[in-house]
Parts: structure tokens; sequence; C-alpha cells
């Protein structure tokens, strides 16, 4: 089990473009990807509709979990994503 | 005589042909129809077969040059595709219902979820219920909401419109848009302004209007005229050809006829809204609403990230002014970093704008170092002014901050009847005023903004506000507009005339309000002030206003 936990720096949160970006990355992996607030139940990273649900603002933390084969690349591509102010591509 | 309907004009101009409206409401598939072999490949079938449309969509409004419009459907597109949605609607189903029936609640669960939210995501929930709306019409065979298709031209009328109606909306086969609900700031007003097509929001009655019935709409006056005659027609055809002349005609700074000079300035949120206030000639900005900066964040913008967005827009006026307001939170603009001090019984009466600032000091104090930092070696002039001012403690108190954070004018808004009242007291501590009328009509008629049947008395023509704003203007000092009033062509003259020095408006209605001073004299505009100041009623000062400036015909005013 993978697992880091980041910041959110797109400064609308995981909205919008951002959220986009994050879940259709996500979608590219074949093994389940989740993602949590703190405290809070994981969601599945490959659903948009979760993703906004959680309603990760700009500042707040998350956390990523998977498992399996490329688990910590996968990771390590999702906090890029995270980790830009305005994302590009998405 | 024909039937004038009234709504809120919010994209000027004349468009006049028969009605056509956007397909009404999909029915809720009723319960307890019971699933049939192959429902769930029935049901996902037809989300997919939405994703693919609105993907397609998206492809036609990126072709056709809308690339925010590809964004927003292809998001929509993601919605439809989404793994979560799909294992609910295959449960349901595994449990007995129909298909119509488990998409629509599996969007249930996801749409309590969104509505629940923060104000981005309850407008994420309309995006949702168009997807739903959409998969439901194909598994039940009805029409699909959306935009009719039509050969002639036609007026779209509307409940509200959605990004996916209008994002690949022919331009050249719609006359107007005319819409139940929305107001200035909705998807409708904004897309209609863009295209530049008349449109009428906020109409009650809208979606009665059966299709087929001509209607003339008037998008200056927020009129829709049912079987107008020819003559309405010509009349409403001739004002709006009239208005977009002269304001094409206008341009430079603003001044009256005379040559009185009036600079006219730009409201704006950020770096984003330069552009616009630039493309409509803007000389400067008049109020830049900070509070944009901080909305809808748990934490405050660091200082770099400050200082940039206030540099970039004093770089685009390199010779203007740029007038900044510090944070006006509170009351209608609640920020999740600076929860209110307790719950507030009337937030419009409390702890907003600078007296938050008195329980938190560092928030104001890291907002005028950075404007200081970003001013350094900008050739634009940089005025800071402070929101919800009361007494001149509160003003000579926020001079001496500005002055400390190497700010050298520092000024205050003037939308407490106090401090209008006591201006000159005011002005003895700053250097210039700038009057909110939005907030000094609901004060001093004590009518809550968000309360609609108070409408009639949140009117900036009220006898009392023009009375005010005298006052602020006569205390001297330089003394602004910056509120909505400031935008309307007739009262803007009459501000002038009052002795009000600038005007700062939303970008857009720059142009209408420099052609109307550009055709009368100062004396004018001070014949007209006197003649509304005179009158008992919002109506009576508007009437009168008007019977003295002659030169609002050729505009079609």
């Amino acid at each position: 089990m993978s697992e880091r936990t980041i910041k959110v720096e797109s400064k609308v949160g995981l909205h919008a473009r951002p959220a986009a970006l994050f879940v259709q990355t996500a979608a590219q992996a074949p093994i389940d990807v989740t993602v949590a607030k703190p405290g809070k139940e994981p969601v599945n990273a490959k659903s948009i509709l979760a993703v906004l649900a959680l309603d990760a603002r700009h500042g707040e933390e998350i956390t990523l979990r998977a498992d399996g084969d490329g688990a910590d690349e996968l990771l390590a591509k999702l906090a890029a994503v995270v980790a830009e102010a305005e994302p590009k591509g998405a | 005589m024909p039937d004038v309907l009234r709504g809120a004009g919010v994209s000027p101009g004349a468009g006049h042909g028969p009605v056509r409206a956007v397909a009404g409401a999909v029915p809720e598939p009723p319960a307890g129809a019971p699933a049939e072999a192959g429902d769930a490949e029935r049901a996902l079938a037809a989300l997919e077969a939405v994703a693919a449309d609105l993907t397609e969509r998206g492809e036609r409004a990126a072709a056709a040059g809308n690339a925010e419009g590809r964004d927003v459907l292809a998001a929509q597109a993601l919605m439809a595709r989404d793994p979560g949605l799909a294992d609910a609607v295959t449960a349901l189903v595994a449990g007995g219902t129909g298909a119509a029936r488990a998409v629509f609640e599996a969007f249930a669960g996801y749409r309590a979820a969104l509505a629940g939210a923060g104000e981005y995501l309850a407008a994420r929930v309309a995006d949702l219920d168009d997807i739903r709306d959409r998969a439901v019409a194909r598994l039940l065979g009805v029409p699909m909401p959306g935009v009719p298709v039509s050969d002639e031209p036609f007026v779209l009328v509307a409940r509200d419109l959605a990004p996916a109606d209008t994002a690949v909306l022919d331009r050249g086969r719609v006359l107007a848009f005319v819409t139940e609900e929305g107001g200035p700031t909705s998807h409708t007003a904004i897309i209609a302004r863009t295209l530049g097509v008349p449109a009428v929001v906020a109409l009650p009655g809208a979606t009665e209007l059966a299709d087929g019935t001509v209607v003339l709409v008037d998008g200056t006056a927020g009129t829709v005229t049912v079987d107008p005659t020819g003559a309405q027609v010509a009349a409403a055809r001739a004002a709006a050809e009239a208005r977009a002349s002269a304001v094409a005609d206008a341009s430079g700074p603003g001044a009256t006829r005379d040559g009185h000079r009036v600079p006219l300035l730009a409201n704006i949120g950020g770096p984003q809204d330069v552009e616009a206030a630039l493309a409509h000639g803007a000389e400067g900005v008049g109020l830049y609403r900070t509070e944009f900066l901080f909305l809808d964040r748990t934490e405050p913008p660091g200082d770099a990230e400050q200082e940039e967005a206030y540099r970039a827009v004093l770089e685009a006026f390199p010779e203007g002014k740029v007038v900044v307001r510090t944070l006006d939170a509170g009351a209608d603009k609640p920020l999740a970093f600076l929860p209110p001090p307790s719950d507030e019984p009337n937030p419009a009466l409390g702890e907003r704008g600078l007296r938050m600032a008195r329980r938190h000091p560092e928030i104001l104090a890291a907002q005028l170092a950075a404007l200081a930092r970003a001013s350094a070696g900008q050739g634009a002039t940089l005025q800071v002014m402070a929101p919800m001012v009361t007494e001149a403690a509160e003003a000579a108190r926020f001079a001496a901050d500005c002055r400390a954070a190497g700010l050298d004018h520092p000024g205050v808004m003037v939308e407490v009847p106090a401090a209008a009242l006591r201006a000159r007291d005011l002005a003895g501590e700053v250097e210039f005023f700038s009057v909110g009328t939005n907030d000094l009509t609901q004060y001093a008629y004590a009518a809550d903004r968000q309360v609609g049947g108070l409408a009639h008395l949140q009117d900036p023509w009220q006898p009392a506000v023009l009375d005010l704003v005298a006052m602020a203007a006569d205390a001297g000092v330089p003394c602004g507009v910056c509120g909505e009033a400031a935008g309307d062509p007739v009262l803007a003259c009459v501000l002038v005339g009052i002795g009000v020095t600038s005007l700062s408006m939303s970008a857009p209605s720059l142009p209408l309000v420099r052609a109307a001073l550009a055709r009368h004299s100062l004396e004018e505009c001070r014949e007209a002030a006197a003649a509304a100041r005179a009158a008992r009623s919002a109506s009576g000062a508007h009437g009168a206003a008007r019977a003295s400036l002659p030169g609002l015909e050729e505009l079609g005013l």
C-alpha cells in the first residue's frame, strides 16, 4: 500500500479544471486509488462526483492511497496535479 | 394596446421575432416500474450516449472559439461517465428498479452531496441535473431538453439557460434571450453580453409565452412586448441603432459637452477583469474589490500572491489611477478564514468591512504592506480606501495605518448615512471619498439588499440618497461614486451635477455613460440634479432629471 499526504495548491481547490485533470489522471491507471480528507472516509479518485463532493479547498491537506503495480508512480503523478497552482492541460 | 411584460434588461439592443421555448422539464420517472432484462445495459448506454453528445458539443464550441464552453462540457461528460454513478445505477437495477428510475435515483445521491457544499458546488448541481435529464429523456423517449432547432430566427425563451444550451447556439438564429429566472450575473446574462444578443431576465410569466408568439424584446428597458405594432418595432430598432452608433462614436476620457472632466473608471474584482476595462475605455480603476482574492479560501492569500494581484492591475494603467478597497468581508461576503465573532442577528449591521480590521489588524496590515510593495516604481497613482467607515476616528486611524505602510493617498467609502451626514469631519482625515450607492441606499432606507420585496426602496434615485451623496460631494475632498448608480447613464449626469468628481462602474456600462455625459453641459447636469432633488419620490426624481437632459433622446434612452 502506497500513501501520500499533500496540500492542495490549486487556487480553486480540487474543483473545476484541476479536479477534471486529477480524475482523468487517476482513471488512466489500471489499479484502485483513493483520496481522503483527514479523518474522513476515502473516496474513489476516479470518480469526478466523489472528488467534487470531497470539497477539498485551497490549502487543505488530502491523503492519496493506492495499491499494486505502479502505485508509487501514480501517486507521484496525482501529487503533481494537486501541487500546481494552475494546472494546464485539463 | 399590446401587453408589455417587465423584467430586468441585462444585455442591450432590440430583438423582434417568434418565441421558441426550450423544451420543458423532463418528467421524473415514476417509482415502481420493475426492471426488465437488459435495463442496466440500457441505462449505462444512455449515460454513455449523453457523454458522447456533450463531448461532441464541446468540440463544436471549441471550434467556434468558445474554449470555456468546451471545458464546461468536458467536465459534464466526465460526470456522465463517472464509475461511482455507474455502480449505483447497476446496483439499483439489480435491486429491481427500472432503467430510467435507477438513473434518476443514482443522481439524487450525488445531487444531495453537492447541493449541501459551498457555492461553487451548488452551481455544479445544475450541470448534474442537466446530465440526468438528458439520460432520462433518452430512456423514456421524450424530447431532449435544450435549445430547439429552427430554420427561422427566433427569440429563445426558457426558465433559465444552462451552459450546454448556450455553448452551441447559432448566433445568426437567436434574436434575443428571455428567461423567467436569473439576474445580471446569471449565466444567461453573461453569455448574452458576450454574444451581443439582447436579453431580458427575471421576467415573470416568460415560460407561459406560447411558441410562435411574436414578441419585441428591449434589452435596455427590460421589456418584452407581446404582438407589438409595426411602429413599436420600428421605434425600438431606431433607438437601438441610435444608441449603438452614439456609443461607437464616444471615445476618449470622460467629460461633459463643455469640457468638464469626469474620469470614467472601472469596477474590477482582480487582474482578470482588466482586459474588459481597457476594451471599454476605462481611464483607471475606481473600485478594486479585493475580497475576491480572499473568497472561498480556508486561509488568506500569501503576501507575494497579493502583491502580484495588485501589481498586475497597476501595470495596466500606467498613466491612470487605481483605487483599491481593502478587504470588505462580512454580511453577504463571509470569508472562511475570518468567521464573524459571533452569530450576528443582522450581519449587514455587524462587524463587517473596516470594522473587521479592529479584530484582525494583521490582515489589514498585510494587505497595506502588499499594496505598498506593488506600487513601488509604478506609473499609476494608487489610492487605497476602507469600506464601512462610519466616524472620523475610524477614518483617521485608517489614514494613519496607510501612511505608516507608505501609502500616501488614503480615502474612505461613504456608504453609511452617518458618514455622509458628517462628511466634513471625515474629509479632514483623508484625501478622497467614494460613495457606495448600493449600501448607502440599503442603510438610508432600512431596506435589506437581499430582500426582493423591498426593491422599490433600494432605488438609488431615492431623493434621500441623492441628498446624502450631495453632502459627501460638498465636503471639500474629491468624491467619486462606485455603486451601480454610476453606470446608469441618466443618473451619472445627475451625480456629476451634484458635484461628484469621478464615476466607476462595471466595464460594459462605460460607453453609454461616456456618450450621455458628452451630450450635456455641466450646467444641464446641475439643473437635472436640482430637479431630481426637488422631487418627492424615486420615480419623480428620475422623471424630472430626464426632462432636464435633452441629449438622452439621441441615445434612445
